[in-house]
C-alpha cells in the first residue's frame, strides 16, 4: 500500500498520471511535462511536495547537535528565519542525505530532508542525538506547497492574509517565516524564485485549489527534475549517495572547515578525501539530436566517468547532464550514445538561471 | 481509455498502418505508445528510399522520459518522411494518428497488412501488458 499526500485528490481530478515515488503515489505529469517546466519558467507553477520530511530539532543543544551532524555550520545562521543548505555525512564521508535547515534561535531549528530517505534519516537523527539535550520531531502534520516561477510570488500573495504579506515582504532569498497558519519560505529546487509553503493537511486542497484559481499551473515530478537539473541541483541517490564525497559531487562550498577544531561526522574522512584528491561533478552539453541519460559512460583523457543525471533541456532545446570525471577533465569528454561515442562538452554543472541560458 | 481507431490496423510493438491505396501505407505510433513515453523531444526518421524489412527498427522516438525504437510493421520502401517531426516532435503526443505521422511505405505486399492487429486485437494485447 503506497503512501498518498493531503493532495492525492486534487491530482486524480485534475488527472495527473500517476507514479510510486519511493513509496509515495505522486504526479508524474498532468499531461505534458515539457509545458509544466515552460510554465515555471516563464510563469508560475506548484508542486506537491507534501512527501519531503520535515523534522524540528529543539532544546538548549539544538546547535551543537547540529553542528556535529552537518557538514556546514549552523553558527552561521545569525538572522531569524536564515536556511542554510548542507550534507549530513558517514564516518567515511560519503552523503546520507541533503537537506535545509531553517534557525529560528540557536535552540529551535526546523529541517527538511528527503522523502526517498525518510526511515534512514530519521533513524540517523535520532541516533546521532544521543548525549545531546536536544528532541525530535517529525512533523508529518503539514504538507508543503512549492509555488515557483517569475510570477509565482505574486500569485502566491493573493492567497496570504495581511498579516502574511507583512511577513514576507521583503524577505530575502533562502528565508522561512511561520505567518499564522503558514510556514513560508524563500526556498525551491527550480532555479526560479517562489516560495515553498507548509500548510495543515487540513487546509491542504483548498490552499490548492486557491493557487490553482489564482493561475499557478500544476507541475509533476517530471517538470520537477528537468527544472533542477537546468538549475544544477543535486538530486540525492542520483548524484550523490552514502558512496559519494560531497567534494566529488559538487557540495565543496556546503563544508565549513573552519573552525578547524568542530568535530563533524565525516570530518576526518573528508579532510583525508581533501588531501588526495576526488572526482569532480561537472556539466555536460551536447547540442546535437539524442539525450544524454543516467549511468552512461563518460570517457575522458584521464580515466572514466559516469552521467548521474540527463535529461533534455526544454529551455534550451537540447540535452544536458551533470557526470563525475576525473578532476583534470578537460573542455570535452566522449559519451557512448546507442553504440556510437560522441563528443560533448564539459561546463560548470549550472545551466538555467531565471528563465535565462548561463551557458 | 486509449484512443485506438477501428480504421487501422496494428503491430504489437504499438505502430499503426493505414492504406493509402496503391499498395502505400502510413506508419506512426499508437496514442497509448505516445502515452508511455511522454513528451517526445526527438524523432529519428529513416531515409527515403531505404529498403526495409518487417521487425527492422528504422526510427528512434526519443522522449524525456527513454528513447525508444520504431519498428517497421511492413515489408517495402521508405517513399516518404514526416519532415514536420524534425521541428515538431510533440505532434507525436498531440495528434498521433495524423500530424504525427512517421514514414509511408511502399509495400511489397499489400497483403501483409491483412497480418496485423485490427483495432480490437491491438486493445486485447495493451490490456495483456
Amino acid at each position: 500500500m503506497s503512501n498518498t499526500t493531503a493532495l492525492h485528490a486534487k491530482h486524480l481530478e485534475a488527472g495527473a498520471k500517476m507514479v510510486n515515488f519511493f513509496g509515495w503515489d505522486m504526479p508524474i505529469n498532468y499531461g505534458s511535462q515539457i509545458e509544466e517546466h515552460h510554465a515555471v519558467r516563464q510563469d508560475a507553477g506548484m508542486f506537491d511536495v507534501s512527501h519531503m520530511t520535515i523534522v524540528d530539532a529543539k532544546g538548549p543543544q539544538a546547535k551543537a547537535y547540529l553542528q556535529y551532524l552537518l557538514a556546514n555550520d549552523v553558527a552561521k545562521l545569525k538572522d531569524k528565519g536564515k536556511a542554510l543548505y548542507s550534507g549530513m555525512l558517514n564516518e567515511e564521508g560519503g552523503v546520507v542525505d541533503d537537506l535545509i535547515v531553517y534557525h529560528f534561535d540557536e535552540t529551535n531549528y526546523r529541517l527538511v530532508v528527503n522523502s526517498a530517505t525518510r526511515e534512514k534519516d530519521m533513524n540517523w537523527l535520532l541516533s546521532k542525538a544521543e548525549g545531546f539535550d536536544v528532541t525530535i520531531n517529525e512533523r508529518s502534520e503539514f504538507a508543503m506547497i512549492a509555488v515557483q516561477g517569475p510570477n509565482a510570488k505574486e500569485k502566491a500573495g493573493t492567497l496570504f492574509s495581511a498579516a502574511q504579506k507583512e511577513a514576507v515582504a521583503g524577505m530575502k532569498p533562502f528565508f522561512g517565516v511561520q505567518a499564522e497558519d503558514l510556514f513560508i519560505a524563500t526556498t525551491g529546487y527550480t532555479g526560479e524564485a517562489g516560495y515553498e509553503i507548509m500548510v495543515p493537511t487540513a487546509q491542504a486542497a483548498s490552499f490548492w485549489q486557491s493557487l490553482l484559481d489564482a493561475g499557478v499551473k500544476p507541475c509533476g515530478l517530471g517538470a520537477r527534475d528537468t527544472l533542477r537539473l537546468e538549475a544544477g541541483m543535486n538530486l540525492y541517490g542520483q548524484d550523490m549517495d552514502e558512496t559519494i564525497s560531497p567534494l566529488a559531487a559538487n557540495m565543496g562550498w556546503t563544508i565549513t572547515w573552519e573552525p578547524a577544531d568542530r568535530q563533524f561526522m565525516g570530518r576526518e574522512a573528508l579532510e583525508a578525501q581533501r588531501e588526495s584528491g576526488t572526482d569532480k561533478l561537472v556539466g555536460l552539453v551536447m547540442t546535437e539530436k539524442g539525450v544524454l541519460r543516467h549511468g552512461l559512460k563518460v570517457k575522458t583523457d584521464s580515466g572514466e566517468g559516469v552521467i548521474t543525471s540527463g535529461t533534455f533541456s526544454p529551455t534550451l532545446g537540447h540535452s544536458i547532464a551533470m557526470a563525475r570525471v576525473p578532476s583534470n577533465v578537460g573542455d570535452t569528454v566522449e559519451v557512448e550514445m546507442r553504440k556510437k561515442w560522441v563528443t560533448v562538452k564539459v561546463v560548470k554543472p549550472s545551466f538555467v538561471r531565471n528563465g535565462k541560458s548561463v551557458l | 481509455m486509449s484512443n485506438i481507431p477501428t480504421d487501422l490496423r496494428y503491430a504489437a510493438t504499438h505502430e499503426w498502418v493505414r492504406s493509402e491505396g496503391d499498395g502505400v501505407f502510413t506508419v506512426g505510433i499508437s496514442e497509448h505508445a505516445q502515452g508511455l513515453l511522454g513528451d517526445m523531444v526527438f524523432v529519428e526518421l529513416p531515409d527515403v528510399g531505404d529498403a526495409v524489412t518487417t521487425g527492422d527498427d528504422v526510427c528512434v522516438a526519443e522522449s524525456v522520459k527513454a528513447a525508444s525504437d520504431v519498428y517497421t510493421p511492413i515489408t517495402g520502401e521508405v517513399i516518404e518522411v514526416n519532415a514536420d517531426l524534425e521541428d515538431s516532435p510533440e505532434l507525436v503526443n498531440s495528434d498521433p494518428y495524423g500530424e504525427g505521422w512517421m514514414f509511408k511505405i511502399k509495400a511489397e505486399d499489400p497483403a501483409e497488412v491483412e497480418s496485423l492487429l485490427d483495432a480490437e486485437g491491438y486493445e486485447n494485447s495493451i490490456d495483456e501488458e
